[in-house]
């Protein structure tokens, strides 16, 4: 029993740990996106709370936390109360089994890196991420507002259409580790990382991705211009502030599992195997900022083209071409 | 040594345990947030705020409109592709041990699919262009 409560001890404190770094960094993210956004467009960004503006999360926050908590009024209040946390509790859990480095041990014990091992790691994701589309759907719907609901069907039809090609240009890898444990395919990346031998499934990945976080050039569901906000046009204070936790833990979650899936994950020469795993994440969220400053939003039917008429049929030939490929290897 | 070192309950093993745990640090977080959101935040209630917002005009008519068959047909077809796309998951783990019968009988399951998406394209079922025009969106 004193065993189990010195274990349990070990665990709270290491998941308390990964859930404030990643709540830090996906703070510390907005402050990144706002400044190199600023930057592509020749202008300062946060730069009054602190030094070149390095207190902006914390200020955001405050003002967050201290705004009010409105519900307009004919709205569907207990969805509408409970969709901002269904969005952020789902992008957290996603990270959940993303792997962070080689077992630690402490006090003879082995601790491992990664929050949870399930055998089903990539299908958790992506029930994850289908979960996250009622976040959307149901805040947009109970809002009582055409721009909520036409933001959020708008939402739950691309999130639904880019998860078909995000799950099939997945299967190649799980074809390649022979495995659906994250950990495990970080094992199966030893010699090379996958990205060389699915360099199509790879691209089919990312770009389903982007549409799944809903940034631009895929943020049809809250284009401003003609939604005012889309799904989140009603929510103010941290409500609002979760939906955009949400968002950004999101993109963390993305960068983690476009480096555990193609890049190999924590694994990397001289420097420690987390601190790659955060270069990797890094640089998978600066080329997101970077498409969201240099791209145009698409059309709808564009949209709904690029996912159905490209991406899946393509995501399926490529199934195809593994297995064959795959087979005659044998 | 002990029985609690090893098994589901674990605390050392990165099991179900774990993510359990995970998850009820996580809705503690979120919860902590939104009731120091309540109990910190303005409490100001008037007409004019809690009315939605329509860019400054009172909205007129109900929010919960009719939209688009398109979308409707999205999730259906969503629905066939994602459960044929579990299909396939199945296969994928195990394709090396049923080889090239295995690949066979999913290629041409896969290939069934392919010709099912080319008929709802043929049919239309992906054109929203004609579909919003006809619709007037």
């Amino acid at each position: 029993m004193l065993l189990w409560i010195a274990g349990f001890l070990i665990l709270l404190v290491k998941l308390s740990i990964i859930l404030g770094v990643v709540l830090f960094l996906a703070g510390y993210l907005v402050w990144v996106e706002r400044k190199f956004l600023a930057r592509l467009q020749i202008r300062y960004g946060p730069n009054r709370a602190g030094p070149y503006g390095l207190l902006q999360p914390l200020a955001d926050i405050v003002k967050m936390i201290t705004k009010e908590d409105t519900v307009p009024e004919g709205a569907d209040r207990a969805f509408f109360l409970l969709a901002p946390a269904v969005v952020a509790a789902t992008a957290l859990l996603m990270f959940s089994v993303v792997p962070l480095g080689r077992d630690i041990t402490v006090w003879g014990r082995r601790v491992p890196m990664v929050i949870t091992d399930l055998n089903i790691g990539l299908l958790f994701v992506f029930a994850m991420s289908s979960l996250s589309v009622y976040g959307v759907a149901l805040g947009g719907w109970a809002s009582n507002s055409k721009y909520g609901l036409l933001g959020g069907i708008r939402g739950a039809a691309q999130m639904i259409s880019y998860e078909l090609s995000l799950g099939l240009s997945l299967i190649p890898i799980v074809m390649l580790a022979h495995s659906f444990s994250m950990v495990d395919i970080v094992q199966a990346q030893q010699k090379y990382p996958f990205i060389l031998f699915q360099p199509v499934a790879f691209l089919i990945f990312v770009i389903s991705a982007m549409a799944e976080s809903k940034r631009i050039p895929f943020d049809l569901p809250e284009a401003e211009n003609e939604l005012v906000a889309g799904y989140h046009t009603e929510y103010s204070g941290m409500r609002f502030g979760l939906f955009f936790l949400g968002e950004y833990v999101h993109i963390m979650v993305f960068g983690g599992i476009l480096a555990v899936l193609f890049l190999g994950g924590w694994r990397g020469p001289i420097l420690p195997p987390i601190v790659w795993l955060m270069i990797k994440i890094f640089l998978v969220a600066l080329f997101m900022i970077w498409v969201r400053g240099t791209l145009p939003r698409l059309r709808y039917d564009q949209l709904m083209a690029l996912g159905w008429k490209v991406l899946i049929p393509l995501a399926l030939i490529n199934i195809l071409v593994t297995g064959a490929v795959g087979l005659m290897m044998n | 040594m002990e029985p609690v070192a090893a098994g589901a309950m674990s605390p050392f093993q990165a099991g179900v345990f774990s993510l359990v745990v995970y998850t009820v640090l996580v809705v503690l977080f979120i919860a902590s947030q939104l009731f120091l959101a309540v109990w910190l935040g303005e409490k100001k209630k008037s007409v004019e705020k809690s009315r939605p917002y329509e860019c400054g005009i009172v909205p007129t008519g109900s929010a919960r409109f009719r939209y688009p068959v398109p979308f409707y047909l999205v999730a259906i077809f969503f629905l066939i592709f994602d459960v044929e796309g579990a299909f396939i998951l199945t296969w994928a783990v195990v394709y090396r041990e049923v080889g090239f019968a295995g690949y066979l009988q999913m290629s041409f399951f896969i290939l069934l699919l392919l010709a099912g998406l080319l008929y709802i394209w043929k049919q239309g079922g992906l054109d929203w262009k004609e579909a919003l025009n006809r619709a007037d969106c």
